[in-house]
């Protein structure tokens, strides 16, 4: 289930849940359904005992990450070492615990030299993540009304006002951890949980994006989602003169796009009262329309609590496989 | 896809840094290793290839000698065989210093 407990179902109930999650993304985003022959397949992966699924040989695809040094023991760059060597990581990402970059930005010179050191032991490419985080900034944590209060009494100009001035300071604070992180010789940057905050904090990275594809050609900049649906929580603001609020994967794929990204990572939250395979096949679902127009690579989340893999913190591997076999099968992602 | 005991690394870094969507990553991959796309994902063949263009192998006593490139040197190498500039190894050359590069 979406909660990582252990159900057991019939073929027949396995692709009842399968039929209703499609019917579910596509209701609620106005998407194509899945054809007969995807429904089928993921009946196939869904209705087998197996412990594990996988992908065809030939099929795999590369794994790009938000943090691969969050292991409770040895140094930052021991821990990338270790997903290099043991765990055969096509990317690594080098972050702090406190993963937003208006944390980062108190120490970011650290963190560059972190990089720096890291980089001379590593193979591959190591971006540096963190959130874009716009909650941070607004008190009591930030500087800057909080329009979480704000909206509850009315105050719809002032929630927006004090939307609209935190990120002005999130795209400051991004592009200066960003700059030293670079310096550090850094191979990307990622912007983890776009749109977290809402569609101020989606603009807030999407404008971060823009600066720094104009100052660095070269740099890797991966966008994740936080959700599946854009929150207005602003409600008005436009990039490339389309309303961020309210959009799905599709829409989200081609501002992130725009803006100058390399990696598009798109989430689809879990309902955990419903069963991997509803879950899954509504993710595939919604995910679907980015597939055929993207020109960047796009790598659904599936970690904990999203695109099909449980909320719980250690999800079980039968589930996480089938979710992430679903999404390489029937979608063609270019990675996960 | 396996990292560096095959071509992850490598596929993943034209996706990362080029934005290139997989499969025009491993075709680019392979034709610049001059290998087929589905020996990319095969460590036995890869680590052949690996080893012969130096492009750095999981550090294990087994596999590596100190007269081979690893790390950083093997950087140098993946971003001449990629034909990319690396970052990593561009902010060394710069810090090297002109004289010795």
């Amino acid at each position: 289930m979406g909660d990582g407990s252990r159900v057991e179902m019939t073929a027949s109930e396995i692709r009842g849940e399968l039929e209703d999650g499609v019917a579910a993304a596509a209701k609620r985003a106005k998407v194509p359904p899945l054809t007969a022959d995807e429904v089928d397949h993921l009946c196939d992966i869904f209705c087998s005992n197996a412990r594990f699924s996988a992908v065809d040989v030939g099929d795999e695809v590369i794994l790009s990450s938000d943090g691969t040094c969050s292991l409770a023991s040895g140094s930052t760059t021991e821990n990338l070492l270790v997903y290099q060597n043991n765990l055969g990581a096509d990317t690594l990402e080098l972050a702090t615990d406190d993963y937003s970059y208006k944390a980062v930005k108190t120490f970011a010179t650290s963190e560059a030299y972190r990089m720096k050191m890291a980089q001379l032991q590593v193979v591959p490419p190591a971006q540096y993540g963190a959130m874009p985080d716009l909650g941070r900034y607004s008190r009591p944590d930030g500087p800057i009304a909080n329009w979480s209060e704000l909206l509850p009494l009315g105050k719809i100009d002032e929630a927006r006002a004090a939307q609209e001035e935190a990120m002005e300071l999130a795209i400051e604070d991004m592009v200066f951890v960003a700059d030293h992180l670079w310096e550090g010789g850094a191979d990307g940057i990622d912007f983890d949980t776009g749109g977290a905050s809402g569609d101020a904090d989606l603009l807030a990275t999407l404008r971060t994006t823009e600066i720094l594809r104009e100052k660095y050609p070269t740099m890797g900049i991966q966008m994740g989602m936080a959700a599946e649906m854009v929150l207005g929580m602003h409600g008005e603001i436009t990039y490339d003169g389309k309303r961020l609020a309210g959009m799905w994967p599709s829409q989200q794929q081609e501002v992130v796009e725009k803006a100058g990204a390399t990696v598009f990572g798109p989430a689809v939250n879990i309902n955990t009262t419903k069963s991997v395979a509803w879950n899954t096949a509504r993710a595939c679902t919604l995910i679907k329309p980015c597939m055929e127009k993207a020109r960047i690579p796009v790598h659904p989340n599936v970690g904990m609590g999203v695109c099909g893999v449980p909320m719980t913190a250690i999800p079980p591997g039968d589930a996480l496989t089938r979710a992430s076999r679903a999404m390489v099968d029937i979608l063609k992602v270019d990675g996960l | 896809m396996g990292g560096i005991r095959t071509a992850g690394d490598l596929v993943g870094r034209m996706q990362m840094t080029r934005g290139m969507r997989l499969e025009e990553a491993k075709r680019y991959v392979a034709e610049r290793l001059g290998v087929s796309t589905m020996d990319l994902s095969d460590p036995v063949v890869m680590r052949e290839a690996r080893r012969e263009l130096g492009l750095g192998l999981i550090p294990v006593d087994e596999l590596v000698f100190a007269g081979e490139p690893a790390a950083m040197e093997a950087k140098f190498r993946i971003a001449r065989v990629l034909d990319v500039p690396i970052n990593s190894v561009e902010r060394f050359k710069e810090h090297i210093g002109a004289e010795v590069r």
